[in-house]
């Protein structure tokens, strides 16, 4: 039985002949090539195909660029006026002789004002531009608003570094170290689980000015749990790996293990979780703010500001609007990135 | 250099027990009862199937775990229960490892580099950087792989590349014995013997010994001095490779046996392989003992077990 | 009679990924006779598993498809003979009348075939009812027939059992047992046995076996282990870096192997009579097909490389009716090289044993 199998016709390799046409010379053996060193690799390092993938997640570039935003207003945005964020507007009216404070001005810009209705403001800060409008005080909104960002995340990134710090060494021990030290740090941090926010706050507030301070401690003392269960599951994940059974083999000690052969490769998903973890602590730091217990005055943050707008929202809707909106791009923008970094960090093989 | 029987051997394994309590009813022997030993400058090949206990045998005898009972002589020292600060060193840079999953057994974010040197880090086995780096180099080389390696990470390398350089960290210690740990099964059959063959060459340069754990018999056969056949955490029968092959005496081996695979269609179209069911064979492993049956080939038996294994095999 | 039930020409696949794009398959022909068993051979990344992986529409989302056609010639229920070309069908379609129906396939690990959750009566049965368009109670009664089929005792008490309860190498008969099921024309099998013990990947192989005699289907196997070549293949494809190096039918290859990369293939795998102090092996690792190839991909790890192949990508010389290989050496003007010596005396002895046996 014979066949005709596999017959072969291969037009592009005809034309490659037709194209080249080899001598003699080149039907030697070819010297040059050491075949004995293999100098193959892959050449794509590991953060660059993240930031690949990264970049390539729309919703998280956008989460990117409104973070961005967010932090460089935050900084910049009270000096973009000549208003401090606790200065009273108010202007000497010399007709009457009072001082005129610019109480719960809604949003104005003269001269976009002018060229929509041809009329220029027909009162003392005909001339002042109040892009958010003022507060009930007579307080630049766009000023207190920035500034109460600058604090709100400037409360966020100090506490979750310090959570993160915290519940990643606690986790790691933890989880490497397992019996009886991990069944009593994971009962401890159970109980300290249980415990609500509410009466943890309520508990220091009797015993600690209520302010800045306040809320940090209050942030600290909870959210490092979260942490510290990520921090463990990937040390459970990873120490049973061969790369960890290698460098034991080799002598290495606990410490060694833990913080220099471990560590590194939980630092994708704590990142991870460290996104997701500050819109959580501005919003609680808004929630603290809220009920009263939070930022003092006149010193102000997201959360003051929506309870301020909110004392008014029936009369002067406008006042509430500019910090809920900051919140909530923030809250949206940190949780896009912390998604994109997740699924950058965890690439599905078909990208690798 | 071949292997030096005339000398004390390197290993000593006797009666290594090593149980896992499941639950506070339910032990699993997952090694139970296995003696051996390894001279200077041989290979010794444990191979049997998987949950025959072969792992768990290389990681206590480096102390991944702590064995339940039995004693383990390594170079004239007792590493069984606490060692002193001697006998750690001894082990941690004398016994290396070597793993079976190229992907698993290299830290991912750590380069190359530092993966072969972590042991000379930890021994403080270096007096200046350039000195540590012309080691690694040196050892990268051996290995096959270019000095240009040394500054990637090992996502960016194949099987057999990584399996390379899991040698070099092993290597670097200038190991007396390294125990390899299924470390060619992960790997494509061509892949597998440039390993074997980088094995066998480091073997000859410098004499250390390997504990080769195994479930491919042609292999093993291809690498090993002698060879240990392991079921159920039992040692069945162990003896020479010559005396294995061509006098395989235990069922449980001749069914191995008749199942390796051979690169010929003619004899491989033909072959069927042998079936053996501990439940069904008739055997119980806890009646036997490790019997003599000539040369140094023993195999796991009652006397009349033996006696009629050896007048099957002879006929 | 040619009667081809798969015919794969100039298939050419690109994917996209984060670092460029990787030119994974570099125009491949192969093609398969009804009832017949082929082998595809090749280390891991030649793309032997893209190949058969196109043939069933399961490719991933990151490859572009250059160019090529795969038909498919089966047997239509009412007894029409379909040639289709799986390229240009629509996801839906294959689904329907390909996967799982007329093409199935067996992975490495059986795990990724059964679901945990299910039982394996349940998994058995989901197929049957889903094409075949069986009852409930035909269903069970046939899935009960084809566990015993392939060699799992007990077969009623097996059918509510979950997949954990198993081993491996029962796991795997679940999944031919499911495999078969709906009566396909072709059984891919992706190293159906590297999972698997020894002693036990022989038995699945010897399964395959007899089911495809009795069943009438087409095999194609991929796999990096000439063992099971040698055991199972009527013919065999040779892949390296994305194209076909060596075709041949099993005698052919393994008996008169002309390409260096088979050569090295055949030798790296020690038979019993190996005493050699070395296995004559294929130095370095394959290419990264991130990288265009120029000439011949294997010349980096050639020791018998011509300066023509870093020039020129060798042809398919024929060597017989049957017989091709890739190679620059077969071309008249190369020097004559002949196979390395370990492996021209296996082969001369196993040509001695084949004798013997036939004698």
């Amino acid at each position: 039985m014979s066949r005709k199998k596999n017959v072969v016709s291969e037009p592009a390799l005809q034309s490659l002949q037709e194209a080249y046409v080899p001598t003699q010379e080149d039907f030697t053996f070819d010297t040059s090539i050491d075949i004995h060193t293999d100098r193959n690799y892959a050449s794509v390092g590991f953060w660059k195909g993240v930031a690949t993938r990264f970049f390539k997640n729309k919703r998280a570039v956008i989460g990117l660029v409104i973070i961005g935003i967010s932090i460089f207003l935050a900084l910049a945005g009270p000096y973009m006026n000549q208003y401090g964020y606790s200065d009273i507007q108010s202007v000497y009216d010399e007709e009457t002789g009072n001082e005129v404070t610019a109480r719960s001005l809604p949003p104005r810009i003269p001269w976009l004002h002018k060229l929509m209705t041809g009329e220029a403001y027909d009162d003392p800060f005909a001339d002042r531009v109040f892009l958010f409008g003022t507060d009930s005080l007579g307080r630049d909104l766009w000023t207190r608003v920035w500034y109460g960002a600058r604090v709100s995340l400037l409360i966020a990134f100090v506490t979750i570094f310090i959570d993160m710090i915290v519940g990643m060494t606690f986790g790691l021990v933890s989880g490497y170290f397992g019996g009886i030290l991990d069944d009593f740090m994971q009962r401890f941090l159970e109980i300290a689980n249980s415990i609500p926010r509410l009466v943890i706050v309520g508990v220091l507030a009797t015993f600690m000015p209520k302010g800045i301070g306040l809320v940090i401690v209050a942030l600290l003392l909870t959210e490092w749990i979260g942490m510290s269960k990520i921090a463990r599951a990937e040390m459970l994940k990873n120490k049973e790996q061969e790369y960890i059974m290698a460098s034991r083999t080799l002598g290495a000690g606990s410490g060694r293990i833990i913080f220099i052969d471990i560590l590194p490769n939980t630092i994708g998903p704590i990142i991870t979780q460290m996104m997701f973890s500050i819109p959580n602590a501005i919003f609680t730091e808004a929630f603290l703010s809220f009920v009263g217990v939070g930022i003092m005055l006149p010193q102000c943050s997201i959360g003051s500001l929506i309870e301020d707008g909110f004392n008014n929202i029936t009369t002067l809707p406008y006042q509430i609007v500019p910090p809920i909106l900051v919140l909530a791009f923030l809250m949206l923008a940190f949780n896009f990135v912390g998604d994109g970094l997740r699924e950058a960090l965890a690439p599905r093989i078909e990208d690798m | 250099m071949p292997a030096d029987y005339s000398q004390e051997p390197i290993l000593k394994v006797e009666h290594m027990k090593q149980y896992f309590k499941v639950s506070s009813s339910y032990t699993v022997k997952a090694v139970d009862d296995v003696s051996f030993d390894i001279y200077p400058g041989e290979t010794y090949g444990l191979v049997g199937e998987s949950g025959s206990g072969k792992t768990t045998v290389g990681r206590g005898i480096i102390r991944l775990y702590d064995p339940t009972d039995g004693r383990i002589t390594f170079k004239g020292k007792d590493i069984t229960g606490k060692m002193d600060r001697e006998t750690t060193n001894l082990l941690r840079t004398k016994m290396q490892m070597i793993f079976q999953d190229p992907m698993a057994s290299l830290n991912p974010r750590k380069k190359i580099g530092d993966i072969i040197g972590e042991g000379l880090d930890i021994h403080q086995m270096y007096s200046t950087q350039e000195e540590r780096k012309e080691k690694i180099d040196r050892i990268l080389a051996k290995v096959g792989l270019a000095a240009e390696h040394y500054d990637r990470y090992p996502y960016q390398f194949s099987g057999g590349q990584r399996q390379r350089v899991g040698i070099a960290r092993a290597l670097i210690m200038n190991p007396e014995l390294i125990i390899a740990d299924e470390c060619i099964s992960a790997l494509d059959v061509s892949i597998q013997a440039q390993v074997v063959n980088l094995m066998k060459d480091i073997q000859e340069e410098t004499g250390t010994a390997y504990l080769f754990i195994a479930h491919d018999l042609s292999m093993v056969k291809y690498i090993s001095d002698r060879i240990g056949v392991l079921h159920l955490g039992r040692m069945l029968e162990t003896g020479t490779t010559q005396e294995i092959f061509s006098n395989p005496m235990h069922p449980y081996t001749r069914s191995l046996l008749s199942a390796i695979p051979v690169p010929d269609p003619a004899t491989e179209k033909e072959r069927i392989a042998l079936e053996y069911h501990y439940e069904t064979s008739g055997l119980n492993y806890d009646e036997g003992s490790l019997t003599l049956v000539g040369g140094s080939h023993y195999v796991h038996g009652t006397p009349q077990e033996i006696e009629t294994w050896k007048r099957e095999t002879q006929a | 009679m040619a009667d081809k039930i798969l015919d794969i020409r100039n298939l050419d696949i690109t994917f996209t990924t984060t670092a460029g794009p990787v030119h994974a398959i570099r125009g491949v022909n192969m093609d398969l006779e009804r009832g017949e068993t082929v082998a595809v051979v090749g280390e891991s990344g030649s793309g032997k598993s893209v190949v058969m992986k196109t043939a069933m529409g399961i490719l991933a989302g990151n490859a572009e498809i250059n160019s090529g056609e795969i038909h498919f010639r089966y047997k239509e229920d009412d007894g029409s003979t379909q040639d289709v070309d799986i390229l240009q069908k629509d996801e839906r379609w294959i689904r329907k009348n390909i996967n799982g129906r007329r093409i199935a396939m067996i992975f490495q690990d059986p795990m990724t075939s059964l679901d945990p959750t299910m039982t394996i009566g349940k998994q058995l049965m989901e197929g049957m009812i889903m094409h075949l368009k069986l009852s409930a109670q035909e269903a069970a009664a046939r899935a009960v027939k084809l566990l015993e089929e392939v060699g799992i005792t007990d077969p009623a008490k097996r059918m509510k059992q979950y997949p954990h309860q198993l081993s491996g190498g029962m796991r795997q008969r679940v999944v031919i047992a499911m495999a078969i099921s709906c009566n396909p024309d072709l059984l891919i099998c992706d190293e159906p046995t590297t999972a698997l013990d020894v002693t036990i990947q022989a038995k699945i192989l010897e399964l395959i076996k007899r089911l495809q005699k009795d069943h009438g289907i087409s095999v194609i196997y991929i796999t990096h282990d000439l063992g099971v070549v040698a055991k199972v293949a009527d013919y065999v494809n040779v892949m390296y870096a994305g194209k076909i190096v060596e075709v041949g039918n099993i005698e052919e290859i393994f008996y008169d192997p002309k390409h260096p990369y088979t050569w090295g293939l055949l030798s790296a795998m020690p038979d019993l009579e190996t005493d050699d102090s070395r296995l004559y092996t294929i130095p370095g690792s394959p290419p990264n097909l991130l990288h265009e190839v120029k000439g011949d991909a294997f010349a980096p790890r050639n020791q018998y490389a011509l300066k023509i192949d870093t020039i020129a990508e060798p042809p398919m010389f024929k060597i017989s009716e049957t017989h091709y290989a890739a190679t620059w050496l077969l071309d008249e003007r190369a020097p004559k090289v002949e196979m390395p010596q370990e492996l021209q005396k296996r082969i001369r002895r196993m040509r001695k044993e084949a004798k013997e046996d036939a004698g």
